[in-house]
């Protein structure tokens, strides 16, 4: 088996503090000679913006993590051309394409709802949020085909802590950004824009949860969900909401894009379940991309050990 | 339009042929030059899917074109074409036989039992396989022209089939399959058309005479 011991290891285990202060004093000194590799990052004060900050510049003092696969990742060319990203189009070959002049910066997520400390960060804040860790996770799209994708990133928790949840909060609302006149896609009422997400907070708050800016050490493409993304790896990849733009806490059951196009099909939990199929397809068996034969699909796409116990004693055929 | 000379019917009937072959050509090169992107196997599936479709509905578009363009002998490259549909529809089912199930036949079974695409799918192709297969002279005169002629009357509920396959197949957009239904809708509103106002003319004649 592949997957790694079910453990709860704090980010301060994962990433030691030398090595996340190392990261920190990279991004000072970077930013204060105004090197390119600080491109884009806003100087608070100063009131100027540099060059943005673009898909392929090197993200530094990434650590690793216990909670990556040691299978071997697809290459960048394959994580980027062979993509859904249905803002810019449903072919999966054309986003990367449609995608390249896609503004990334300047970029504020508003987290709100049920917080004590709600708030507008912008994108640059919230990439210093935390430590970034690399997460080698498997990836499974609920069409039947599989990537290995080694994301950059921080656990999504790292982020709800700052806003303190309140108790009354159940579930966590996430919205993509709606820019039609550079997303093509949105152009067409494919599914209804903006696209949503969500996740139950024990979900959310599971460090396997994370929200990615990375791939391969560098900055997400803008193809993979630049500049913030979800990464929830045992669910199918749909649940992986692109270029967030806001986080909202709430009490109920919030809805979710493909669920609400056709709930029959798609369900607010869309965990990866190679015993319940999709009413039209299987999902026993799944294409890894790279790959001639098929693989099996593994129950939550091989996190059985850590998250199985979210969902004991729930029917998973009638929570799909 | 006159008929064109014999000779260069057969030289137009090479180059048909070549031009149907260029999608399995390209196709073919591409996969052996990798340039089919992250999932081969996925193109090779939907590329001869499609132009499974594309032929078929060309098939049935050389009728219309015939007589709207005054051309009768294109009549000459309607087997060809057809053929070359069912040519693309195997190539199809073999990509779903061996690359998707590697003839895991009781993985079949249970698709096409459950799996309404699939049976979509599955008779548009046994739709085709009696066409093809009395596509010769032969069988055309061991029939006989009126008897022949219904039978290959099929094509037209087997590229329903395609379409609706299709249809039940993508996960939101719709407009391609769409576009396969709208061209397939046209080409037999022509023929609707055509049956009417030829019941409307034989029943004026019956009128005429009594």
């Amino acid at each position: 088996m592949l997957i790694k011991k079910p453990s709860d290891i704090s980010s301060s285990e994962i990433t030691s503090k030398s090595m996340y202060m190392d990261r920190r004093k990279f991004i000072a000194g970077a930013a204060a000679t105004g090197a390119a590799m600080a491109a884009g990052f806003y100087l608070g004060n100063g009131g100027f913006t540099l060059e943005t900050v673009e898909a392929g510049d090197k993200l530094a003092g990434i650590a690793k993590s216990q909670f990556s696969t040691s299978e071997k990742p697809n290459s960048l060319k394959d994580i980027t051309n062979y993509n859904n990203y249905y803002e810019f189009s449903t072919d999966k070959y054309e986003p990367n394409g449609l995608s390249k002049s896609f503004r990334t910066r300047p970029w504020t997520v508003s987290i709100e709802g049920l917080v004590a400390k709600p708030r507008k960060m912008d994108i640059d804040d919230i990439m210093k949020l935390a430590p970034l860790e690399e997460r080698i996770y498997r990836f499974r799209c609920v069409e039947g085909w599989s990537m290995v994708i080694p994301w950059a990133g921080f656990p999504l928790s790292a982020l709800m802590k700052q806003a303190e949840p309140l108790g009354k909060a159940k579930f966590v609302a996430f919205e993509s950004v709606f820019a039609p006149s550079q997303m093509p896609g949105q152009k067409r009422d494919v599914l209804a824009w903006p696209y949503v997400e969500g996740l139950r907070m024990d979900e959310a708050m599971h460090p396997l949860s994370i929200l990615a800016v990375g791939i391969y050490d560098e900055v997400l493409p803008n193809v993979d969900g630049a500049p913030l993304r979800l990464v929830v790896p045992w669910k199918y990849g749909f649940k992986g909401i692109k270029a967030i733009v806001k986080i909202k806490f709430v009490e109920n059951m919030p809805p979710t894009s493909w669920s609400r196009m056709a709930p029959n099909e798609y369900g607010f939990y869309s965990n990866v379940n190679p015993k319940v199929d999709h009413p039209r397809w299987s999902q026993a068996k799944e294409r890894r991309i790279g790959e001639f034969f098929k693989r099996e699909t593994l129950m939550f796409n091989g996190y059985q050990d850590q998250v199985a116990s979210l969902y004991s004693g729930m029917d998973l055929r009638k929570n799909y | 339009m006159p008929t064109p000379k014999e000779n260069l019917i057969r030289t137009l009937k090479v180059v048909a042929f070549l031009l149907c072959l260029g999608p399995a050509s390209v196709l073919t090169w591409k996969f052996f030059h990798d340039l089919l992107g992250a999932n081969p196997i996925d193109v090779i599936t939907r590329s001869t899917g499609r132009w499974t479709l594309t032929f078929l509905l060309i098939t049935l578009g050389i009728t219309p074109l015939r007589r709207l363009s005054g051309m009768p002998w294109l009549i000459r490259f309607r087997r060809m074409v057809g053929l070359f549909a069912f040519f693309y529809g195997c190539l199809h089912l073999t990509t779903y036989v061996w690359l998707d199930k590697f003839f895991d036949v009781h993985d079949m079974l249970h698709d096409i039992l459950k799996r309404r695409f699939i049976t979509a799918g599955l008779t548009a192709w046994l739709l085709m396989l009696p066409l093809a297969l009395t596509s010769t002279t032969g069988w055309i005169r061991r029939l006989g022209g009126k008897r022949w002629q219904k039978l290959h009357r099929l094509i037209y509920f087997s590229a329903a089939s395609g379409v609706i396959h299709f249809i039940w197949l993508v996960k939101a957009d719709l407009k391609k399959p769409l576009t396969y239904g709208a061209i397939w809708a046209v080409l037999i509103a022509y023929r609707m058309i055509l049956w009417f106002t030829a019941r409307l003319k034989s029943n004026k004649k019956e009128l005429a005479v009594s």
